[in-house]
């Protein structure tokens, strides 16, 4: 039995592990699960991973959790090429310093416009007010802006000329807003550039056939929400807009 | 000149850099920042993290934030003992896992410490039960999970020696045993693991690291001389600044 990836493509961290597979030619077997039909709330999937999200690696017995955990145990089995994850531990430190600072900055403000103006409405059936999307577009706007000026400077890449770990995980968390309509690199000329690239570098088919869920809003709002995870994830979405 | 070490000791990733650094006898000039005072905010700072934050590391022309790089950094410069940070690939995995699970879960203890610390001492009154009724509620699932998925029933987060992981996680932790809330109540498992971290650090380490925050009723002290200053306090998915000038005396704030 080979390596197993459990991932539902609408989330940015599965994407960022797909999209890191592939290019690679890593070969494994997509195990699908559906976020929106409660699938990763299931005991079978729990074996798997018990804190019950997703991505999710199982290779033979070993299971692991965290993208960014996967992501660098990837890297290091299959040995691809030193620009994801350099040896140099210079250039390393800077890939593990953005990957770190990710979390609490961008990841923790760009998904909650797609929630906003997609999700929250789908699971609650209730529109929000607009501005609670402008909140959160100003505190991305603080991120991006230490983005630039702090990680991506003047460089094509985070780490300096090649493509790393850091520019996939920040890229692919910042298509969420795309996939919501909102256009956060209006004005960021250099964030567009650095997008450009980035896609190149990744090959826009692999990057697009990727993003194509998350990239159909309108279809993504005709979803069927299994029931029982509606009213589970009622008070956490109330409790997520206060 | 060797590595300089930016280090407020109030702050857990702070202690989890100090810690390391000491125990792997690794040498540092120990650059104190005192937060509270508003330090991160000088010109200087500002060279060294243009994100003013703490830690930081100035090893000759290269700076470095973000706790888990830095110990990664010092880990692999200093070739520590291979239990910090494993080679093997799976264990390696298992300290990475925590380390990114850690920044969502248990992070929200930093809510915790400005109301119950920081919000009081201004605001010359106790911090609104519900908020921390809520923030320790929170807490309740992480710590769960810090349990069943990650300890288990080894001795350490990733096997049977210390790693990262429990170093992290344990500095982390403290912020809020260290001001007095026993949050490993009917959790013996965990008790045990403190202790255990606790001894394979040196006692005499882990108690020198936490004196800062062991003794909170002294920063009453600290804000008292502090200038006047925005307090951002950031947990996952929410930003709030506060501005606090105590020049006006306790009492007055805004939010």
């Amino acid at each position: 039995m080979g390596l197993e990836l459990y991932l539902d493509l609408l989330s940015q961290h599965c994407r960022t592990v797909y999209i890191f597979a592939k290019k690679n030619n890593i070969p494994f077997e997509f195990k699908r699960v559906e976020l929106f039909k409660g699938q990763h709330c299931r005991e079978e999937f729990g074996k798997v991973n018990i804190l019950k999200k997703v991505p999710a690696l199982k290779d033979g017995v070993f299971t692991l959790a965290e993208s960014t955990a996967i992501l660098l145990y990837l890297s290091r089995k299959y040995n691809t090429p030193d620009h994801w994850y350099p040896s140099d531990i210079q250039k390393r430190a800077r890939v593990d310093e953005y990957l770190s600072w990710h979390h609490t900055n961008i990841r923790t403000n760009a998904p909650k416009t797609l929630w906003i103006k997609v999700l929250i409405p789908l699971f609650t059936g209730q529109k929000l007010p607009p501005e609670k999307l402008q909140e959160v577009m100003d505190e991305l706007a603080i991120s991006l802006k230490q983005f630039e000026e702090k990680f991506l400077q003047d460089k094509p890449f985070i780490v300096g000329s090649e493509i790393s770990l850091a520019d996939l995980v920040a890229i692919v968390e910042l298509m969420q807003p795309v996939g919501a309509d909102c256009n956060i690199f209006e004005g960021w000329p250099k964030l567009v550039a650095w997008r450009s690239q980035v896609e190149e570098a990744v090959r826009k088919e692999l990057f697009q056939g990727a993003h194509e869920r998350i990239l159909n809003a309108q279809d993504l709002r005709k979803v069927q929400i299994d029931p029982q995870m509606k009213k589970e994830m009622k008070p956490l979405l109330l409790k997520m807009l206060k | 000149m060797g590595i300089e070490l930016y280090l407020d000791l109030l702050s857990p990733p702070c202690r989890s850099v100090y810690i390391f650094a000491k125990k792997n006898n690794i040498t540092f000039t120990f650059k104190q920042m005192e937060v509270l005072k508003g330090q991160q905010h000088s010109d200087g700072f500002g060279k060294v993290n243009v994100l003013r934050k703490v830690p930081a590391l100035k090893d000759g022309g290269f700076t470095l934030a973000e706790s888990p790089a830095i110990l990664a950094y010092l880990s692999q410069k200093y070739k520590t003992p291979d239990h910090w940070y494993p080679l093997d690939m799976k264990k390696r995995a298992r300290v990475d896992e925590y380390l990114s699970w850690q920044h969502s879960s248990i992070r929200p203890i930093y809510t915790l410490f400005p109301i119950q610390v920081v919000f009081p001492l201004y605001v010359d009154q106790t911090a609104p039960e519900e908020k921390l009724q809520e923030a320790l509620e929170d807490l309740a699932i992480p710590l769960k999970q810090l349990e069943e998925k990650f300890l288990q029933d080894k001795p350490f987060l990733v096997g049977n020696k210390i790693s990262l992981a429990d170093l992290v996680a344990v500095t982390d932790l403290m912020q809020l045993i260290a001001i007095g809330y026993n949050i490993f109540e009917d959790m013996p498992k965990l008790v045990e693991w403190r202790s255990r971290v606790e001894k394979a650090v040196g006692k005499e380490l882990f108690q020198e690291a936490h004196k800062v925050i062991l003794n909170f009723q002294d920063l009453n002290n600290i804000f008292l001389h502090a200038p006047k200053m925005t307090l951002q306090i950031s947990t996952p998915g929410h930003h709030q600044a506060v501005v606090i000038d105590p020049g006006d005396g306790p009492g007055v704030y805004q939010g």
